[in-house]
């Protein structure tokens, strides 16, 4: 098991070198840092920019192949460059996925938890109407996008806000500015502002989690071993709950692994339309501002969570399927 | 013993089944009423065997019984046990009562069985669910139990995953979990079906032990008339959702008073008979649960049919002995008369291929197989593989089969006898040694050649529904063949009626799918596909093992007929050694990869001097209640060795009994020489060092 997971470990490092090079050559040729002064009045020396932009390892006067030297021999070091402001993308990066964690952890979980059992139940209950009520409900979630759900969502909370008289839901931001007062002050404060991105996070990871669970419990309820544990005097739902869902959870263990890792910087839209600073929304402002230090830096996080991803995946199904195990 | 609920004294009626229907009801098809109107006591200590073929209600009924059918099935009549109604409990009741006081023992080993949990926990959780007991005591109990059943090193195999047993020990585990609670009733639905001969042996015995730990009422449902004959006390045989039979066992066996039961006896090939004569077939299929005949749902098969069975369906009615009944508008005649299968079924006449008058060193070979090997490597490893083994499937086969002759190659699962066939038909130069077919050395074809050769050597194969595309008309399967080595356009047609006709079917099925055929008919489609180009060699993988019993007889039937018409010669795979005794005139036995004893198939079966053989043939039940009861088995100790690494020496020496009984010089030559065959009788030769000719069957 420990040789094995070694060897899908440097299987995933060649992969991150391979995928981030590329994401930097990619960026490094089609993002131009330069056009975001271009439009200055008035236009800034020529020989400024460029001793700003070759200060930031940018500019595109330098051969591609020198700057991706430059930026190897930074990233060695764990240093990956300047934004184009000239802030320190590490500095950047850490804040923003502080934020993007703190939104997410909660979303994920309960999301992926609520869609196992929302999806077993639903698998249970085949063709009867609670299953048909789910089907329908969650192809409803994953038919609409993203920015209808948390606007949808906002329009919500500020009904209730207004019927109650009070701000129960905050719709913006991850606290309330200038808020004083105790721990238990900010606590509650930060939960009032984690409802809204959170639920829409988590009624999005239901509806397709569900989907996956429905489909693999289906695959085993008929199955001998559960019609072999009832033969036990197990009862049903212990024998659907302790046999059938439990080898169930094998086949959507990938899926769901990848969605942990990949959620992380997913929440694009939940991110902007909440005004949370995470990593997703840095991706789309680092593009418009032409930051490629910034998107390449995201683009290698991306690749790192992708190997963890993969590796959780290993580890949860060799933890699962006792089969996979002794191979 | 744990939890123990006292023993149930032998003989007082611990299930009692009335009138139990099961139906399941169609959405715009008809219901299809699996069940209907079933009967039967069992008594503690009793063994009631229900016999029936597929779709016969003998499952459902059983499912029923334990409450244990999908919601949809409409299940009415009466279930007791022990006095108390099962029929209509909740969950939480019905719980309380399974796997304490009846519990069950499923067909399929493999799957019945969840793959996460080790089996010392699976075993353990029967006993925790009904049992206040901790966790410690229950896994020792476990082990026990694991023991009783007999599989080695208990405590160690606990604490492994259902994946790494075999089969046979699988079901073993499913028998531990079953007596886990010292229940009243057993039932036990096809638990040998899935295992081969010599490991179904075993779990017989284990069965038997296990009904003597417990004094538990076993309710045997299976197919096989020779599995019940020696085990069981009664037996009711079912046909289309009803008991048409009941009686003890020698009743049943001797003094059939149903034409449907002695069908079924005269349609089975005996183990024990040197049998020249023709099977008696049943005619015709069992009828769809979802549209049944009117009056005896048997009449459309029955060759006594009169005309009050065409109207009315005749009830289960004392005949003969006590106890003794039977579903049928003229067991009075059969019983008066005394009629047995031979005088109610007319008996095919298939006369004796002209080829084999000759005596065999004169006629040509047709195939010629010296030394085979086949060798896979073994792989580990997912991106890079490295070999960390070879399985050696198949080592050193030699044999040969002469013009109208059939070599019955028989083994059980994994002894290599289907790579052995696959290298055959490959007709390419195979790893090691030669393969002559039709006078031609594989080695040295062109490609041309090899596609000529294909015309004189056809297979067919075990699956019927599988090997015929579900796409094409069963008219276009049999003229793909035609067409592909050149016949004239104008001679297809003709030529697939005259074939379709030649396996007894009706022209007319040319334009019909495959899936609108029974197993049986399917099965002809598939001989008829494999004669299309007038083969001399026909190699049979398995041809009749997916059929059930009444229909296997006109198949093996029509095979013994076209051998003799067309003067084929045929190598028959197969696991059923009954059948093969009845189709072939010699045997060649493998054990892992090796041929072990070929010969005469009378003098092999007659007295086989091999160990293996011996037990092989000793593990085959036979449909005769007395002669079952009398037979003492040799039973082979655990499972067939990895063909990946055999033992040294002997490969059998490890299970072997007559090893056992030597003592330590005596068997230095089983440990270290590979023993050859050597010739025993005119036409037998055996590859043992202390091979020695015993009667068994």
């Amino acid at each position: 098991m420990a040789t094995f997971l070694i060897r899908r470990l440097v299987n995933y490092l060649i992969l991150i070198l391979v995928a981030t090079t590329g994401a930097y050559f990619l960026a490094a040729t089609s993002l131009h840092p330069r056009a975001n002064v271009a439009g200055r009045n008035p236009p800034p020396p020529v020989a400024v920019v460029d001793r700003q932009l070759t200060a930031l390892n940018i500019n595109d006067k330098t051969p591609v192949l020198d700057r991706y030297a430059i930026w190897v021999k930074g990233v060695a070091h764990g240093d990956f460059g300047r934004t184009w402001d000239n802030n320190s993308v590490n500095a950047e990066m850490g804040r923003r996925m502080g934020v993007s964690l703190r939104l997410l952890f909660v979303g994920t979980v309960l999301g992926s938890g609520f869609g196992v059992l929302v999806g077993a139940y639903s698998a249970i209950k085949q063709y009867r109407p609670s299953d048909h009520a789910i089907t329908l409900v969650s192809f409803l979630v994953l038919s609409m996008p993203v920015f209808v759900l948390a606007v949808m969502l906002q329009i919500a909370a500020v009904k209730i806000n207004k019927t109650v008289g009070h701000q129960v839901f905050q719709y913006s931001g991850e606290t309330s500015a200038g808020l004083t007062g105790g721990f238990w002050t900010h606590l509650g404060d930060r939960l009032q502002h984690l409802v809204l991105p959170t639920l829409t996070i988590v009624l999005g990871q239901i509806a397709i989690f569900s989907r996956y669970q429905r489909n693999s419990m289906l695959d085993v309820l008929d199955s001998d071993f559960v019609r072999t544990a009832l033969a036990k005097g197990l009862r049903r739902r212990a024998a659907l709950l302790k046999h059938a869902l439990r080898t169930a959870l094998i086949p959507a263990a990938t899926f769901f692994a990848y969605s942990f890792g990949l959620l992380l910087v997913g929440a694009t839209f939940t991110e902007k339309i909440f005004g949370w600073h995470g990593m997703g929304e840095w991706l789309i402002d680092s593009i418009l501002t032409n930051d490629i230090n910034a998107v390449v830096a995201i683009s290698c996080f991306t690749a790192v969570l992708v190997l963890i991803a993969g590796l959780l995946s290993d580890v949860a199904y060799a933890v699962l399927d006792p089969r996979v195990r002794s191979t | 013993m744990l939890g123990s609920t006292g023993r149930v004294p032998a003989g007082t009626p611990v299930l009692e089944v009335s009138d139990l229907q099961v139906t399941f009801p169609g959405r715009e098809t008809p219901d299809v009423r699996a069940v209907r109107g079933l009967s039967y006591t069992l008594a503690a200590g009793e063994v009631l065997g229900i016999v029936g073929e597929s779709g016969s209600g003998k499952s459902v009924s059983s499912l029923a019984v334990m409450g244990l059918l999908p919601g949809t099935a409409v299940t009415t009549g009466s279930v007791r046990l022990g006095g108390q109604e099962l029929l209509g409990l909740k969950d939480r009741e019905l719980a309380q009562v399974r796997g304490k006081r009846i519990s069950m023992v499923f067909q399929e080993p493999l799957s019945a069985l969840t793959p996460v949990y080790t089996v010392g926990d699976q075993v353990a959780e029967a006993v925790r669910v009904h049992n206040r007991v901790t966790r410690q005591a229950a896994s020792a109990r476990a082990v026990e139990l694991l023991d009783l059943v007999g599989i080695p090193y208990a405590a160690t195999r606990a604490k492994a995953f259902p994946h790494e047993f075999s089969g046979g020990m699988r079901q073993r585990v499913m028998i531990a979990m079953a007596i886990a609670n010292d229940p009243d009733v057993i039932i036990c639905d096809e638990p040998t079906t899935a295992l081969d001969v010599t490991i179904q042996a075993q779990i017989l015995e284990v069965l038997q032990a296990a009904q003597r730990e417990t004094g538990a009422g076993i309710l045997m449902i299976t197919h096989d008339l020779g599995v019940v004959a020696g085990l069981a006390d009664r037996v009711l045989v079912m046909y289309a959702g009803r008991p048409v039979e009941v009686g003890s066992v020698d009743d049943v066996y001797y003094r059939p008073r149903m034409p449907y039961t002695m069908g079924l006896l005269g349609s089975i090939p005996r183990v024990d008979e040197r049998g020249r004569s023709a099977l008696v077939p049943i005619e015709g299929t069992p009828p769809s649960l979802a549209a049944l005949p009117t009056g005896c749902p048997f009449h459309p098969r029955c060759p006594m049919a009169i005309d009050l069975c065409f109207t009315s369906e005749p009830a289960l009615e004392r005949v003969g002995g006590p106890s003794h009944a039977a579903a049928c508008h003229l067991s009075g005649v059969i019983d008066d008369q005394d009629l047995g299968p031979v005088d109610v079924y007319p008996v095919p006449e298939i006369p004796a291929a002209a080829a084999l008058r000759l005596p065999r060193p004169d006629r040509p070979h047709v195939l010629d197989v010296q030394g085979l090997v086949r060798h896979y490597p073994l792989l580990h490893g997912a991106v890079i593989k490295r070999q960390v083994g070879t399985v050696q499937a198949v080592d050193g086969v030699s044999f040969d089969i002469r013009e109208g002759e059939t070599l019955g190659l028989v083994g059980e699962s994994g002894c290599g006898k289907t790579t052995t066939l696959l290298e055959i038909l490959e007709l390419k130069a195979p790893q090691q040694g030669r393969v002559v077919v039709l006078g031609r050395d594989t080695s040295g074809l062109t490609g041309q050649q090899r596609t000529a050769l294909r015309r004189d050597v056809q297979v067919v194969f075990q699956d019927p529904m599988a090997s015929l595309d579900p796409r094409l008309p069963v008219g276009d399967i049999l003229a793909e063949p035609l067409r592909t080595h050149g016949t004239p356009k104008d001679q297809v047609w003709p030529r697939v009626h005259e074939l379709l006709r030649l396996v007894g079917l009706q022209p007319e099925h040319a334009s019909r799918y495959p899936q609108h055929f029974s197993g049986g008919q399917r099965q002809r489609v598939g001989i008829a596909r494999a004669l299309a180009l007038e083969p001399r060699l026909i190699v049979l993988d398995e041809p009749v093992s997916a059929l059930d019993v009444s229909i296997r007889a006109g198949v093996v039937n029509l095979l013994e007929e076209l051998k003799t018409r067309l003067s084929l010669s045929y190598l028959f795979v197969a696991h059923d050694l009954s059948v093969v005794r009845h189709i072939a005139d010699r045997v060649a036995v493998m054990y892992l990869g090796r041929i072990v004893e070929i010969g005469d198939v009378d003098q092999v079966y007659g007295a086989p001097a091999h160990p293996y053989t011996q037990a092989l043939l000793s593990a085959v039940p036979v449909p005769d209640p007395r002669k079952e009861r009398a037979r003492r088995r040799i039973l082979l100790q655990g499972d067939l060795p990895s063909p990946a690494d055999p033992p040294s020496g002997c490969r059998f020496h490890t299970r072997c009994p007559r090893f056992a009984a030597l003592d330590e010089n005596a068997r230095r030559p089983c440990l270290d020489l590979d023993p050859g065959l050597v010739p025993i009788a005119e036409d037998q030769q055996a590859a043992c060092h202390y091979a020695e000719p015993l009667r068994v069957v």
